[in-house]
Formats: structure tokens, C-alpha cells, sequence
């Protein structure tokens, strides 16, 4: 079987009339949307319009009350999380959540772990298949490693590292799964100018080189702008617009949210 | 793991080696070597003492991986401990009395019962584990607690308070019933075991125990089965105090539940602590430091109550005292343990001349 090549025009994820509240909050009110193979989709919003539970709910972490999401036709609402990630989403959070006191290379080796077949006998003899998987995996995660330049800390306990570079193993960690879909809430937020461009060309290069598919959370609308194929722009739980940075640009429903005029 | 100034590493192997350079792999084997002869001059006494420090390490070694790497706290090792030892004595017994062909007591024997009495804690373990998965932190702690109650009472009201005793292992011919000759089967036992252990730390599914504990929610999302993974480190940390345990019972050769009473479940978790958590040297710094100053303690109270008759009332409870001192000044001033001290050291020791 060969790979398909990258078409915009199939979904690789369909969400339908998703709702999601917590007590009285309505955190999700029936969207509908779908996300193109190969595409970088943007979700913006103000803050708590839903953006984070939309992304919870795509790979398990929320439960919706209502509606289904399906990933390469599968549905996937009420399949517990590791599952979801075998079927290759990934994710990287809002606020950072890496293994605090593992190295960036061992975060990045944890992050391979669904590629791994040895058995627990294996590991605990070591000889042959473990030792063999061991290095495989080294592999991709050097290459990671490379990709992000993160030679300098890869040996460093990521608790201890600068608020950037956690981002930056976070990502790492994330595409060294392989993932089909990868899902980043806000990968740039508090980042300064220089960091947020390095960012963005990380995240370009995963796009190019792997054809990875992604969905993307984001406030600054330069950065936006220049990578995003199309936006879904997401205000009080509801999708108010869908298109491309133009037609956005220029949506007046999207204007008066942001600007919060009439 | 940093490797020592100058030694690079050129391939992935090297680097994944536990011991990279010459001079480790030296105090490797000659560490060995030098446990190898220790039966030559040392008097069984002293061969006890070291026959319950291996023992020791090994029930840590299971603790190790369930609280230090895998972040489940638990009381309980002393109970799968006392499932091992039972498991293995009554085994041994049945196999000596119950009406079996000619050949079959013969296999049924310590060498064959050990396993067992270890797969029983494991699965025992995974039973008790379960809990885990829907209680944290505190909640936990007490739902191990309860396991150890459980076990204990189960032991006691089924087989009773009466000591159960166990046979010597028999190799080639040899009875193994003094502490000369059974010492070497803990040392082996030790070895194989301590090389178990930090394998299975250093590769998938100790990354994956690591995950768990220092952050479940996203071990989960990266594809970690919460489930899988905390029930197999129950398994494998209850698998090793059953194998713990049923050595040390077989060096006894005689057990009770007192053997496996919950201040030995406490004293574990204190162990790995001064040992240092979640580091494939703590259960080694941990329960040699502790024993030999408890024992150390106990032999200078004997030597003193022949001086000063009665003393020893007075001091009984001083192991305990100094035992829960040791661990609280190790919580307040070194909470990574000796293990932190000890690579500390090493890297002061790599860049000697030049400390930084
Ligand atoms: N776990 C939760 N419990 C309760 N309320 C939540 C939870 N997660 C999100 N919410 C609520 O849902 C709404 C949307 O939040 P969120 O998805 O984080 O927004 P955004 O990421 O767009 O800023 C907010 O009102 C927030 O308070
Ligand atoms: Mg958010």
C-alpha cells in the first residue's frame, strides 16, 4: 500500500452537532466541522469561546454530551484517549504538560511509545528485541532532535528548562509519535518575537516534510495569517465562520466578535 | 546519565549501555568478585545480616518501580511479601505430603515454588491494583492499607498464627541449609534480579511508569494505557516482594504473619526514600544504610546491657526512633536520597580537578 497522496478535499476528521457544557456553562454548542487531509486549520476565538474543548473533545480527554466525531471514518466519541493517539492524534496543551522529570530525549522517547511491539519479557531481559527497538526509536527521536535543534538540552531534566524550549520539547514530543492529525493549542502563546518564528517554521516544516495534518489554536492573527489553509472562528461555544485568512479577514460576524461591536 | 569527561558516545549502543566506561564495568566485577568471597571470611552472623539486606533490596526493587517510578504509593509490600512466603512454604509442604507420584516432590521443589510464590504476588498484586486506577494520592494509600490488612487476615485466618515452616533448597546434591551456602543464592538472586529491574526502568515500559506518574493526563493522550501500565507495575512490584519474600522465608525456614507485620510496609516505603525514589541504586543505599544502622544500634544496646543491666527495656523502641529520625531528616534535608548524593559525588569526582 502506497500513501495516498495529500488531498485537501478528503476529511480526515468530521465533527457533527458536538455539544459540550460544564453545569450551567455551555462550553460546546453544536458544531459542525470537518478537517481536510494535509491541511493547517486554524481555531481562533476569544478566550473561552471553547477552543481548548473543542480540541479535548477531538481526542478524548472531554466527553461531549451530544454529536460524533469520526477520524478516518472511525468513530472516535467514545473511545478512551490512547486509543485515539494508536489511531495517530497527537497533541501538545495549552499549559505545558510534559513528564517533568524525565531528559527532552527521554520526553521525546516516551513520545514514541505506541510504535513500540516488545513485550514486557523483552524489556526485562533486554537482549534482542528490546535492545533493537530501543535504537530504532533513538532514531526518530534524533531526527527530531535535529529538526528543532534541541542538541544542547536533549540531556537535560525538562522541569529545569526555560519556558520556550518545554514548548518546544512539548512539540517534539508530539510529532515523534507520527501522528496523522496533530492537535497544538496555542504552541506560541507567551512566546516573544523570535521564538514565535522559530515556532512557526517548525511547525511549517512538519507540514512539509511529513504531510501532517493540523489543527491549530492560536491568538496572534499574523502568525495565523501566514500558515493557516482555512479558519473556524469559535465565539461563546459557537462557530460563527469558516474560511479561508480572506474571507475571515473581511467576515463582519468575526469583526464585530473581536471587535465586539454590532 | 552524563558519561565521564573525554568518554563520548559514537553509537546508540553506547550510549543505552548502563556501563560505559572501563573503570565502571572494574567496579562492577570487582564488586562482584568481592561479594563472591565473602562466605570465606565472614561469620554467619554478619552473612545473616547480608542475606536480609538482599532480600531487602529485592522487595525495594518492586517498590521501587511501583512508587518511585510508577507513582503509586503503597503500604502493602510486606503483605505480598508474606504471599510469597506462604505461597512457597505451603507449596513445598503439599508437594511433601499430599500423595504424589515418585519423581514429582522432587521437582516441586524450592527452585520451582520461589517463581511461583512470586507470579502468585504479582497476580495478587494486579488484584489489589485495580483500585489504582480510580483513586489517587491518599485515597490510594488507605485502599493499600486495606490491602495489607486484608492479605494478612486472610493468611491468619486460614492458615493461622502458627509458624509455617519451609524446606533448604537442595543444587547438585548440596543441601543449602547454613548462611555460607545459602547466601550465594541470594546474591545470584540479587544480581539477575537487580539487571531485571533496571532493565525494564530503562526501556518502554519504564518510560511509560515514569509518564504515569509524573503526569497521567498526558501519558493517556500520548497513547499510554493508564490501565495496562499502573496494573503492570502492581504486577511487577508485587512480583518482586514476593520473590523477596519467599527467600528470606527460606532462609528463616520458619514464618509467621508477625514476619510481615505493616511496620514493615512502612519501613520499605522508608527505605526507598533514604535510598532515593525512582533510582535503580535507591533500594541499595536505602536498605544497606538502614540495616546496618539499626543492627549496628541493636549491637551496641546488647554490648551495653551487660554493663548497665536493664537497659535494654528502656531502649527497645530505639531502632524504630532512630529508624523514623533517619527518614525525616532525609525528607527535610535530601529528598532525592543517597542516590542523588551519590551521582553528585560521581560528578564532582568526573571533573576533579576542576569542580564547578
Ligand atoms: N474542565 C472544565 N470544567 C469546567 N468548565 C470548563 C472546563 N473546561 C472548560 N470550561 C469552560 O468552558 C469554556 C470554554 O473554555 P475553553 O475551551 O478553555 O476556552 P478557550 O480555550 O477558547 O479559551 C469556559 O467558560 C471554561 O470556563
Ligand atoms: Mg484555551
Amino acid at each position: 500500500m502506497g500513501t495516498a497522496p495529500a488531498s485537501k478535499d478528503v476529511a480526515i476528521l468530521e465533527i457533527a452537532n458536538l455539544s459540550l457544557s460544564f453545569g450551567g456553562v455551555q462550553a460546546l454548542m453544536d458544531i459542525s466541522l470537518e478537517v481536510k487531509q494535509g491541511e493547517v486549520l486554524a481555531i481562533i476565538g476569544p478566550n473561552g469561546a471553547g477552543k481548548t474543548s473543542l480540541l479535548n473533545c477531538m481526542n478524548g480527554f472531554y466527553r461531549a454530551q451530544q454529536g460524533d466525531i469520526s477520524f478516518q471514518g472511525k468513530g472516535i466519541s467514545k473511545m478512551p484517549s490512547h486509543k485515539i493517539a494508536e489511531l495517530g492524534i497527537a497533541r501538545t496543551f495549552q499549559q505545558i504538560e510534559l513528564y517533568t522529570h524525565l531528559s527532552a530525549q527521554d520526553n521525546l522517547m516516551a513520545g514514541r511509545h505506541i510504535h513500540f511491539k516488545s513485550g514486557m519479557l523483552d524489556g526485562a531481559l533486554y537482549f534482542g528485541k528490546a535492545h533493537r527497538e530501543e535504537i530504532e526509536h533513538r532514531k526518530a527521536v534524533e531526527n527530531i532532535i535535529d529538526l528543532f535543534d534541541m542538541e544542547a538540552i536533549r540531556k537535560k531534566v525538562v522541569g529545569f528548562l526555560p519556558y520556550g524550549q518545554r514548548k518546544l520539547v512539548e512539540l517534539g514530543r508530539a510529532v515523534v509519535m507520527e501522528p496523522k492529525l496533530l492537535l497544538l493549542d496555542e504552541p506560541m502563546a507567551g512566546m516573544n518575537v523570535e521564538e514565535k518564528e522559530d515556532m512557526a517554521r517548525f511547525i511549517l516544516d512538519i507540514w512539509e516534510l511529513k504531510g501532517t495534518t493540523i489543527v491549530l489554536i492560536e491568538h496572534d492573527m499574523g502568525v495565523v495569517m501566514d500558515i493557516a489553509d482555512r479558519i473556524v472562528v469559535l465565539d461563546f461555544g459557537r462557530k460563527i465562520a469558516e474560511g479561508t485568512p480572506q474571507e475571515i479577514q473581511t467576515n463582519p460576524a468575526v469583526i464585530s466578535a473581536y471587535l465586539g461591536q454590532e | 546519565m552524563h558519561n565521564p569527561c573525554g568518554v563520548f558516545n559514537e553509537t546508540y549502543e553506547q550510549d543505552l549501555a548502563i556501563f560505559r566506561t572501563k573503570t565502571q564495568w572494574g567496579l562492577l566485577i570487582g564488586a562482584i568478585i568481592i561479594a563472591f568471597t565473602f562466605p570465606l571470611f565472614l561469620n554467619s552472623y554478619i552473612l545473616g545480616v547480608l542475606i536480609q539486606i538482599f532480600a531487602t533490596i529485592i522487595i525495594l526493587h518492586g517498590l521501587n518501580i511501583l512508587t518511585g517510578y510508577c507513582g503509586q504509593i503503597s503500604l502493602a509490600q510486606a503483605a505480598f511479601a508474606a504471599v510469597g512466603g506462604y505461597t512457597s512454604a505451603l507449596l513445598s509442604e503439599w508437594a511433601l505430603g499430599a500423595a504424589l507420584p515418585e519423581w514429582f516432590p522432587g521437582i516441586f521443589n524450592f527452585w520451582i515454588t520461589v517463581p511461583i510464590a512470586g507470579l502468585t504476588a504479582g497476580a495478587i498484586g494486579v488484584l489489589f491494583g485495580i483500585p489504582a486506577l480510580r483513586l489517587r494520592g491518599f485515597y490510594l494509600v488507605m485502599a493499600t492499607l486495606a490491602a495489607h490488612f486484608i492479605i494478612i487476615y486472610i493468611i491468619v485466618h486460614t492458615i493461622g498464627t502458627q509458624a509455617q515452616t519451609l524446606p533448604a533448597p537442595h543444587l547438585f546434591g548440596l543441601l543449602l541449609n547454613n548462611s555460607q551456602s545459602y547466601y550465594y543464592v541470594v546474591l545470584v538472586a540479587l544480581i539477575a534480579l537487580s539487571y531485571v529491574a533496571k532493565n525494564l526502568v530503562r526501556t518502554r515500559f519504564g518510560r511509560a511508569w515514569i509518564a504515569i506518574r509524573d503526569n497521567d493526563l498526558a501519558a493517556e493522550v500520548m497513547g499510554i494505557s493508564l490501565f495496562r501500565y499502573k496494573l503492570s507495575a502492581f504486577f511487577i512490584g508485587c512480583l518482586f516482594a514476593g520473590l523477596g519474600g519467599a527467600l528470606w522465608a527460606h532462609y528463616t525456614r520458619s514464618i509467621t504473619p508477625e514476619y510481615y507485620h505493616l511496620t514493615y510496609g512502612l519501613w520499605y516505603l522508608g527505605y526507598i526514600i533514604v535510598g532515593g525514589m525512582g533510582s535503580a541504586l535507591g533500594p541499595f543505599f536505602g536498605a544497606s544504610f538502614l540495616i546496618i544502622l539499626t543492627q549496628g544500634l541493636a549491637e551496641v544496646i546488647s554490648a551495653l546491657s551487660g554493663t548497665f543491666y536493664g537497659i535494654e527495656s528502656y531502649l527497645s523502641a530505639a531502632r524504630e526512633v532512630l529508624f523514623g529520625l533517619v527518614v525525616v531528616l532525609f525528607m527535610i534535608l535530601e529528598p532525592r536520597g543517597i542516590a542523588h548524593r551519590w551521582n553528585l559525588f560521581k560528578a564532582y569526582y568526573r571533573l576533579f580537578p576542576y569542580a564547578h
